[in-house]
């Protein structure tokens, strides 16, 4: 008897955004979204016409209050099997399968509190960023620091947003860290996320932030253990490694 | 092949179990420390997904796809807590 594949449904692309020269961001409707919390996950599949199937996860970046449609941020892997399809290829009105939403400990709802440390790498932001918009469409009073470490300020997702959000809202500071290349009048951070870095942006460790760490996982790995050397409370330090490859 | 954790086994798990399961708990049978699911080790290939103790890398659970069907191998894991 086959296994049961319980939970995929139907989704067509309602609009899709380019963010980045790699990334996009799709919106996706399907028949019966249940509603999701900030930080989750789901599994998307492509069917192709010889039956072959490629299924990857990809983080939510709209906020529980976005009626309807899920947004997802996907960055493309140039050997990828699934991503170059969804930035370059799929089309308004093109279809896919959807699973989810998926996860339910790298979430943060804003009746869980603060301070809120986020601290991402890459397109490590997405569900952080998630958790942000949750934030301001609840006008939650939270203090929440967001570090995002990007190769350049054109891949740093979401750099507009993330500044009009910084500036209209004193209880949020967004810092960026340029690991690559930056522009000649940068003031940021211009160097890979580090323990002094950590120091700096984190809040102090007596404050017992809540922390959420998303990236690649020699990122995650590094912040984590940087975190917990400044004394945080590593029950407090949640983690959501993420790689090239998927099942 | 890249270390992921359980959190990208999320779906898989939920497969298998029919609930959400990164924030269980499991207690590894060859050194007994408890995890939550999200934290272990998780390494996915094309066959299968093996979920290792954070602790000791020993093998907690494997899961292994052929063709539709799904093997799930839980010896190394002592019991589960369902929170």
């Amino acid at each position: 008897m086959a296994a049961p594949r319980a939970g995929w449904q139907s989704a067509t692309l309602r609009d899709k955004r380019t963010e980045t020269d790699r990334a996009a961001t799709l919106h996706l409707s399907t028949d019966e979204w249940p509603g999701h919390r900030a930080g989750q996950h789901v599994d998307v599949r492509l069917t192709a016409e010889d039956g072959y199937q490629a299924q990857r996860s990809y983080s939510i970046a709209s906020p529980p209050e976005d009626d309807g449609d899920v947004a997802l941020t996907v960055e493309r892997l140039d050997d990828g099997e699934v991503s170059p399809y969804l930035v370059d290829e799929m089309a308004p009105g093109d279809m896919c399968e959807l699973r989810g939403p998926i996860g339910g400990w790298f979430v943060w709802d804003a009746d869980d509190g603060g301070p809120l440390l986020l601290v991402g790498g890459g397109s490590g932001v997405v569900p952080l960023m998630s958790m942000l918009r949750h934030r301001a469409a609840l006008h939650s009073g939270v203090r929440a620091r967001l570090l995002l470490s990007a190769r350049s300020l054109d891949d740093a997702l979401y750099a507009d947003e993330l500044h009009a959000l910084d500036a209209g809202d004193d209880e949020l500071d967004v810092s960026i860290t340029l690991t690559r290349t930056a522009p000649p009048d940068w003031a940021g951070y211009a160097r890979r996320v580090d323990r002094s870095m950590l120091e700096e942006v984190a809040w102090p460790a007596a404050d017992r932030p809540r922390v959420y760490v998303c990236g690649p996982t020699p990122f995650v790995e590094s912040v984590a253990a940087g975190l917990v050397d400044l004394g945080h409370d590593a029950g407090l330090v949640k983690t959501e490694r993420f790689g090239a490859t998927g099942s | 092949m890249e270390r992921l954790d359980g959190n990208a086994a999320a779906g898989l798990l939920e497969e298998v179990f029919a609930r959400e399961m990164t924030t269980a708990m499991e207690t590894c049978a060859s050194c007994g420390n408890e995890a939550v699911v999200a934290t272990t080790h998780v390494y996915m290939g094309d066959i299968g997904t093996v979920l290792r103790c954070p602790t000791c890398e020993q093998v907690l659970m494997t899961i292994v796809h052929v063709r539709e069907e799904l093997h799930v191998d839980l010896s190394g894991v002592r019991r589960i807590d369902l929170r």
